[in-house]
């Protein structure tokens, strides 16, 4: 708990997690929830070396505005969730591929 | 004695929420009755606090609460409640006229469309008329400086039906706004160089030295005591606006287009006497410059708004410049540096010129009742030229009126005797003993007392006037006489109280000298010494002195200047021994100018706003006809004729190029198209990739 | 003891996010994401960043994790208590994952990171991050308000049934 690498080790574990979840889930909530474990990882990046490294606040301020930024994104997200329920009926994102045309 | 305060400051607020969200529920149960009991506990607990403060009868009684409300850490800005003689008074007055004016309001707006609006809106405005009165700081002064304006706003504009009464509340509002500017930008300075807002903070680091060492080192090099007595005039501006002085006073006469006991409230009594307020709380840090400047405006604003009075002809307007002059009074007194007879004229005409604007109000009541009956939409109510003869109708309206009238007009036994001659006393000893400020000046001071004893004859005369045109001669409408009569009690008690305490004995007290400066309210109140140290300051020990002097002639010239005003006055308007239509001819262009207000408003219409907006049109103009028209269009008919010229060009040489190109990506498309997928995931997998790969790239 | 307590928190993050990552369930998965939110917040406790913690619980336990409980809720049957989730392209994801994974570590790891060695003892950081927010990040903190005002209104539209 005193070295910093303990604390990117879990950061990185829990980015490619998070990645993971991102990359092959088909529920798009399941995808939200995976881009959160991405954000908490960075977070957990930012204050650990702010502790470690920087010896100051700035790293706690950055992840104060990712937060908003997760709380904002996911409010948004959920809206075009429910957009996409209310039009097919279900939210697989792999069937959601209007790109293609 | 603070928790009474702050009891005084919330109760009405309370009023305010009560009234806008129950909103019609208790209308029909009397729900006005909740904001009427309200006001009046403020008035008993207000009372209270006079009954303490007097108890003690300490001139440098003083309380103070501080409450941290925004700590940026090098920037601090406290709230608070600040207590000392002055304040008390002001807390008795505000309370007294607001409870009255609301026991009025129950009969006049009855039947109102928005009566617990009304209601609520009177409550918002007592609050924050408190919360000037306790404020101890310039900042929350400011803060609730902006709400007495929306306030008044919101009441001016209360039948907002009417477009003048919209057009008034927004010009009421604007014209403020300009004084609020100068006042906010003259807080800004004192907070950049003292750090503070807090009044007493301010007193004692200008009287430590802090802005001779930190003024011209934060503002350029400029000279500090130029710096202070910019600052002072700049604060002052609000109180220019607020308190109607000249040249911001033309909202204050459209601001009768408001509900009359508003007017008493609001335009008369309490929010337009802020600005007087203001001027009391910044008295210790104003230099002699300054005050000169105040003085001035003030004696300007004086006899320039009683010149108007004499020729209107609507009896609230009357009125309302009347309140002009006064203020303009009670300003050019504390310019003097006459403290005491500034804010003493503050609290007696709150008395009698709420009563005068309550008592106008009945008689309109009456016209209103009169009109009523017979179907008559047409004929305008507030006119004295529909008037006459009314004191058999409404005996109590008119003993008010004539109570008052006397108190206005400076006639002994009346309280504003007292405090006019004190002010009067006060321009004469400063023409008499000033040496600094510009004013001192080539004998220039002398403008003051003239200024002064000039507004007193007029008003003496106009007042009479008033009275003689609405309660003497013979009605001029008879079918409308005959259905007059006196209002209810809840209308005339309230007069009846302001118009006692309209009399002498109220201020001088214990003493029952008719002309005594010995009162309980001189030795509760008593000028502060001033804490300017930068450069000449006012000096008050020889002006008091000088005011000792000058206390006896000032009081038989005052005497001599109103019996000369009344005498005219019963002479044309009463005898008829003058006819008043031949001394309009006679004075023509004086007359015009008078009835026409001096043409202010046109001068502001004409003057500014039009050029202004002619100017904004100019500018229009010249971004249409020349800017679009030569530059931008002209440019575009240019690069159109060249486009076409290039045009050609590409169609040959470019375009096969491009086609060519066109050919390869199409065949490239083809092949790569098993890639996309459109599905998200798949891309980002791509992504991911990519990325790995320029990693292992650039490291290995 | 503490040692011992971050270890156990460490390993509380890991497999609870294993789980939402890994899981069969949908339900399943967001109780575990709650998981990895505690511990995070428990991390976040241990460097020394109490506002964060608070912040971490509120925001996102509080917040976040409710919204998605509410995105799952409306847009699936509920009577269904077993709400199963799939996957795909589950293989080529694993590969690539683990292959920025290892890129991660291989990155990170072998670095000796400036001061590591002494960590910087911080006391209530809330006054800290106060004053930064209203001096040196004014502008930022002014726009991630205008930006949450417009997540709010986006939201807002973009929820409403007649699109």
């Amino acid at each position: 708990m005193d070295h910093l690498s303990s604390y990117l080790v879990l950061s990185a574990i829990l980015f490619s997690l998070g990645l993971y979840t991102v990359v092959t889930r088909r529920n798009a909530v399941a995808i939200l929830m995976g881009v959160e474990l991405i954000l908490n990882a960075a977070n957990i990046n930012f204050v650990a070396f702010s502790k470690f490294v920087t010896h100051n606040l700035d790293g706690h301020l950055m992840s104060v505005f990712i937060i908003m930024l997760a709380a904002a994104e996911a409010a948004v997200a959920l809206a075009i969730v429910l957009n996409l329920y209310n039009d097919r009926g279900h939210i697989n994102v792999d069937e959601a591929n209007a790109l293609k045309q | 004695m603070i928790k009474l305060a702050l009891f005084i400051l919330f109760l009405p607020l309370f009023s305010f929420v009560f009234q806008i969200f129950s909103f019609r529920r208790f209308e029909e149960k009397k729900g006005e009755w909740v904001s009427v009991g309200i006001q009046f506990i403020t008035l008993i607990l207000s009372l209270v606090m006079l009954g303490m403060m007097l108890s003690k009868s300490d001139p440098n009684f003083s309380l103070e609460l501080h409450q941290s409300w925004l700590d940026l850490g090098i920037f601090k800005i406290d709230l608070g409640v600040y207590i000392d003689n002055i304040t008390v008074i002001m807390l008795v007055v505000v309370a007294l006229i607001s409870s009255l004016v609301h026991l009025y309001s129950t009969a006049y707006m009855a039947g109102d469309v928005r009566f617990s609006r009304y209601f609520g809106f009177l409550g918002i405005f007592t609050f924050s008329m408190n919360g000037i009165v306790l404020a101890n700081s310039l900042f929350m002064i400011y803060i609730f400086w902006e709400l007495v304006g929306l306030s008044s706003y919101l009441l001016i504009g209360h039948w907002w039906e009417k477009e003048s009464a919209a057009n008034a509340s927004k010009k009421a509002f604007i014209t403020n706004r300009i004084g609020d500017i100068g006042m906010f930008t003259g807080m800004l300075i004192i907070a950049t160089v003292l750090g503070t807002f807090n009044f007493q903070l301010i007193g004692e680091r200008i009287h430590d030295g802090m802005w001779a060492a930190n003024a011209g080192m934060l503002f350029g090099g400029i000279d500090p005591h130029k710096l202070l007595t910019v600052a002072g005039v700049l604060v002052f501006m609000g109180a220019v606006g607020k308190s109607a002085q000249f040249p911001l006073h033309v909202w204050l006469p459209d601001a009768m287009e408001g509900p009359t006991p508003v007017s008493a409230l609001i335009h008369a009594a309490t929010m337009v006497a802020a600005g007087v307020y203001l001027v009391v709380r910044i008295f210790p840090f104003l230099t002699a410059d300054a005050m000169a400047t105040i003085a001035f405006i003030g004696g300007l604003t004086a006899i320039y708004a009683a010149t108007i009075a004499i020729t209107q002809n609507d009896i609230k307007k009357v009125l309302a410049y009347s309140t002009v002059s006064q203020l303009g009074y009670m300003i050019m007194a504390l310019g003097t540096g006459a403290y005491v007879a500034g804010f003493f004229h503050l609290v007696t005409h709150a008395m009698f010129k709420g009563a005068l604007f309550l008592a106008s109000g009945s008689v309109i009541h009456a016209m209103h009742h009169g009109l009523h009956h017979l179907n008559d939409h047409e004929t305008d109510p507030q006119d004295m030229r529909n008037m006459g003869g009314l004191r058999t109708k409404m005996p109590i309206t008119f003993g008010v009126f004539m109570v008052t009238t006397a108190a206005i007009s400076g006639i002994p036994l009346f309280s504003g005797f007292l405090s006019k001659d004190a002010i009067l006393a006060g321009t004469w000893a400063y023409a008499a003993n000033v040496h600094d400020g510009w004013l001192a000046h080539f004998h220039l001071a002398w403008i003051l007392p003239v200024f002064g004893f000039g507004a007193a004859a007029i008003t003496a005369f106009y007042m009479f006037r008033l009275i003689f045109m609405t309660f003497y001669g013979e009605a001029k409408q008879p079918q409308i006489f005959r259905h007059i009569k006196e209002s209810p009690k809840v209308m005339t008690i309230p007069l009846i109280v302001l118009a006692i305490l309209s009399l002498f004995f109220v201020f001088t007290l214990p003493s029952v000298n008719p002309i005594s400066d010995h009162g309980w309210f001189t030795t509760v109140v008593q000028s502060p010494e001033s804490a300017v140290t930068t450069g000449p300051a006012f000096d008050l020990e020889h002006f008091e002195h000088g005011m000792h002097e000058a206390h006896v002639p000032a009081m038989v010239t005052s005497l001599l200047v109103a019996g000369l005003g009344i005498l005219l006055s019963v002479l044309v308007y009463l005898l008829n021994k003058i006819s008043a239509e031949k001394l309009a001819t006679k004075l023509g262009a004086l007359y015009r100018g008078s009835y026409n207000k001096w043409y202010m408003d046109e001068f502001y219409i004409n003057g500014i706003i039009r050029p202004f907006l002619k100017g904004c049109n100019a500018l229009g103009r010249f971004d249409l006809d020349f800017y679009d028209h030569y530059l931008i269009n002209g440019w575009g008919r240019n690069t159109k004729r060249t486009s076409k010229g290039v045009g050609m060009a590409d169609d040959l040489i470019v375009d096969g190029a491009v086609n060519f190109a066109g050919i390869i990506f199409q065949w490239l498309g083809w092949t790569l198209k098993f890639v996309q997928t459109g599905k998200i995931q798949n891309y980002l997998i791509f992504v991911l990739i990519g990325a790995a790969l320029l990693y292992v790239v650039n490291v290995f | 003891m503490a040692d011992f307590i971050f270890w156990v928190i460490w390993a509380l993050i890991v497999a609870s996010a294993a789980l939402v990552a890994f899981g069969n369930n949908l339900i399943h998965s967001v109780f575990a994401l709650m998981g990895t939110f505690l511990g995070v917040a428990g991390i976040y406790i241990f460097l020394n960043a109490d506002f964060l913690a608070v912040t971490q619980i509120v925001v996102y336990v509080g917040g976040i994790l409710v919204l998605l409980v509410f995105g799952i809720m409306l847009t699936n049957q509920i009577s269904t208590a077993r709400i199963s989730q799939s996957s795909v392209q589950k293989v080529l994801g694993l590969v690539v994952v683990l292959g920025v994974a290892a890129i991660i570590l291989t990155a990170v790891l072998p670095h000796d990171w400036v001061g590591s060695t002494l960590p910087m003892e911080f006391t209530d950081t809330v006054t800290g991050i106060g004053n930064l927010l209203f001096t040196d990040y004014l502008i930022l903190f002014e726009i991630a308000s205008v930006l949450l005002l417009g997540a709010l209104i986006g939201a807002a539209t973009l929820a409403r049934k007649e699109l």
